[in-house]
């Protein structure tokens, strides 16, 4: 079976921040990049799927030369091959009109995304992407049952509290992935290595197509109302947290 | 400026943010609301609250949400109304087919809203990016309408007797690519009830090793706390999920919560930010959790516990 996953090179910011002259986003110099968690999960059960019932994992991203460390990640825990695509904007809907172009092409029994990116926290991409492949979907999966004779997949769906909703979904698909749903594997140093010579299949989309929304100004959140700092040594801390839950639970 | 907002329920029951996104509606026009069910009348009652002018049910055969019903019943009314303005809560449910339905009809699209308002009649939506550390407007250019996911427990919920019309609306059924079978409850636990306990120390990723689980464990002994964790540390399964705080986990609101090492990512804020005193450890001065926190330490969770071990 040919499984895809989307993944995504997250960027983080760290304790100090500048805008871009335009005010639109943070300057690049500020943020550091690494593999979206969720999608590590996701490579993992694409990963445990292809064990089982053999095939390939084709890892696919969007983003420029600079996100390619998160697919050699993924290609040392053991994915197949990789496509990276360029020129895409990046709102969930432009992401996934360019993903979709690679993804259909690429005949999937099953398209794995994360639940979400932790730096824009969307939680659309995945969703939209089925949407433009025509394909069934479901979102926040926590565990994956899937059966090559009928080309259907048991999946649980994990709600608000913990609930679980257990669906039967038809296949192809793109599921949603969920942390906790498998233990990723680490990759070895040799495989790392080996990952690094891995040729990266680079396409360019045309992109247009309405975006999903265009950021009009980026700025730092007030911090009214926000923490009262405590300041000092270690014991001045722990003495003021001490005195306030005394006060408090007395 | 019409607003159309869908209700969310389970097991019968509407889901509280449902009244949230009528509080958040309502400011913006007037509020049509949406009940898909296989038994809508029941639930009529508990929309039917003050500044919804409309309440429209649309029958569906499914038990319990299936996202291709409920795409095709949204798409339908977006069709026929032509709502400037779509809320859906920023729930799982919605996050199974929102983005599929402004994907497909061209609608502006955001989620984990937090602020929406009108300038003219452009809508701008207020959200977060990179770690909730930074703010961001957004519009939504070329496009009629907008759909937005909103964010839970940031608007208070509407209330108040309402009387709305109501009238149902026939919507061809959608053949369910994906289908409901049965709701699983979270695995039960006898050892604590976390949602019971007055002060909670909470650690979170920070942590760093699952060594250091059994010290703070030890530590909230001491002080008198119950252990409660983020959620990276039970998908590691390094302490049970019947100690998870968040949204996928438990609903906190002791008069004490000591949070060390949590970024206070939304998920997890939604599950305690109501809680009576909140003070957080972090070693990042501008991680989230201080923006919820009454009391912050920008500081070294080890040397804090370390120094906290003495006085307890
Ligand atoms: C649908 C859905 C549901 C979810 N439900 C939940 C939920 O119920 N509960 C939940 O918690 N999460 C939930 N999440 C996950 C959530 O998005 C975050 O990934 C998670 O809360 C992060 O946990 P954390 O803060 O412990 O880890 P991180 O975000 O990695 O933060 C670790 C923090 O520790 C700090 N730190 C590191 N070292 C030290 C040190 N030595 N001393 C002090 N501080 C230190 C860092 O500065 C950082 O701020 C959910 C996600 C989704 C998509
Ligand atoms: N630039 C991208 N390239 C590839 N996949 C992406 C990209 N952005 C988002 N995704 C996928 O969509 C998921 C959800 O991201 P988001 O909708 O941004 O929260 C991620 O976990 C990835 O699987």
């Amino acid at each position: 079976m040919r499984v895809v996953v989307c993944v995504k090179q997250v960027l983080q910011l760290g304790d100090e921040v500048e805008f871009t002259a335009d005010g639109l986003d943070v300057d690049p110099d500020y943020l550091d990049a690494a593999l979206n968690e969720w999608d590590s999960f996701a490579t993992e059960e694409a990963l445990q799927l292809r064990e089982r019932l053999g095939g390939e994992v084709v890892l696919v991203t969007c983003g420029a030369k600079e996100s390619e460390p998160a697919l050699r990640r993924c290609l040392a825990m053991g994915a197949d091959r990789a496509i990276r695509i360029e020129g895409a904007g990046g709102d969930p809907f432009s992401v996934a009109r360019a993903l979709a172009e690679v993804v259909r092409a690429e005949s999937p029994d099953l398209v794995l995304c994360g639940v979400q990116s932790s730096d824009a926290v969307q939680a659309a991409t995945g969703t939209a992407l089925a949407e433009l492949l025509g394909l069934p979907r479901t979102a926040v999966v926590t565990s994956v049952d899937y059966d090559e004779g009928s080309r259907k997949a048991v999946v649980d769906r994990e709600l608000e509290g913990g609930l679980r909703d257990r669906v039967e979904v038809d296949t192809p698909a793109v599921l949603t992935i969920q942390t906790g749903i498998n233990q990723p594997r680490y990759a070895n140093l040799r495989a790392i290595k080996q990952a690094e010579q891995v040729e990266i299949d680079v396409r360019s989309t045309a992109g247009g197509g309405t975006p999903a929304y265009r950021v009009r100004r980026m700025f730092l959140p007030a911090r009214g109302g926000g923490a009262e700092m405590l300041d000092g040594s270690p014991a001045e801390i722990a003495a003021r947290i001490a005195a306030i839950v005394k006060e408090r639970l007395a | 400026m019409s607003v159309l907002v869908v209700a969310e329920h389970i097991r019968g029951q509407v889901r509280d943010v449902t009244r949230e996104l009528i509080a958040a509606g309502r400011e913006l026009g007037p509020v049509t609301v949406a009940v898909i069910a296989r038994d809508p009348s029941a639930l009529v009652g508990a929309v039917d609250v003050e500044g919804v002018e409309e309440i429209v049910t649309v029958e569906v055969a499914a038990a319990e949400f299936e996202n291709d019903a409920y795409q095709a019943a949204v798409e339908a009314l977006v069709a026929s109304r032509q709502p400037r303005v779509t809320l859906l809560g920023f729930t799982v449910n919605s996050m199974g087919y929102g983005p599929a339905v402004a994907a497909k009809l061209g609608l502006g699209f955001a989620s984990d809203v937090h602020g929406v308002v009108l300038e003219g009649d452009a809508v701008i939506a207020t959200r977060s990016f990179y770690g909730s550390k930074v703010s961001a407007e957004l519009e939504f250019p070329g496009a009629e309408g907008v759909l937005l996911l909103l964010r839970p427990t940031t608007w208070a919920p509407a209330e108040g007797p309402g009387s709305a019309r109501v009238s149902s609306v026939e919507v061809p059924a959608a053949p369910s690519r994906a289908r409901h079978l049965e709701l699983v409850e979270p695995a039960g636990s006898t050892d604590v009830d976390i949602t019971q306990a007055d002060f909670l120390l909470s650690i979170g990723r920070g942590i760093g090793e699952q060594e250091n689980v059994e010290r703070f464990a030890g530590l909230a002994g001491k002080m008198g706390a119950t252990l409660t964790v983020s959620r990276p540390l039970v998908d590691a399964g390094w302490v049970p999920a019947a100690r998870q705080v968040g949204q996928s986990g438990k609903t906190v609101k002791p008069s004490v919560y000591l949070a060390f090492g949590i970024s206070g990512a939304v998920q997890h804020l939604a599950g305690m930010k109501t809680s009576g005193t909140i003070i957080a450890v972090n070693t990042d001065p501008e991680a989230a959790i201080f923006s919820v926190a009454h009391y912050g330490a920008s500081a070294d969770m080890f040397g804090v516990a370390e120094e906290l071990e003495k006085l307890f």
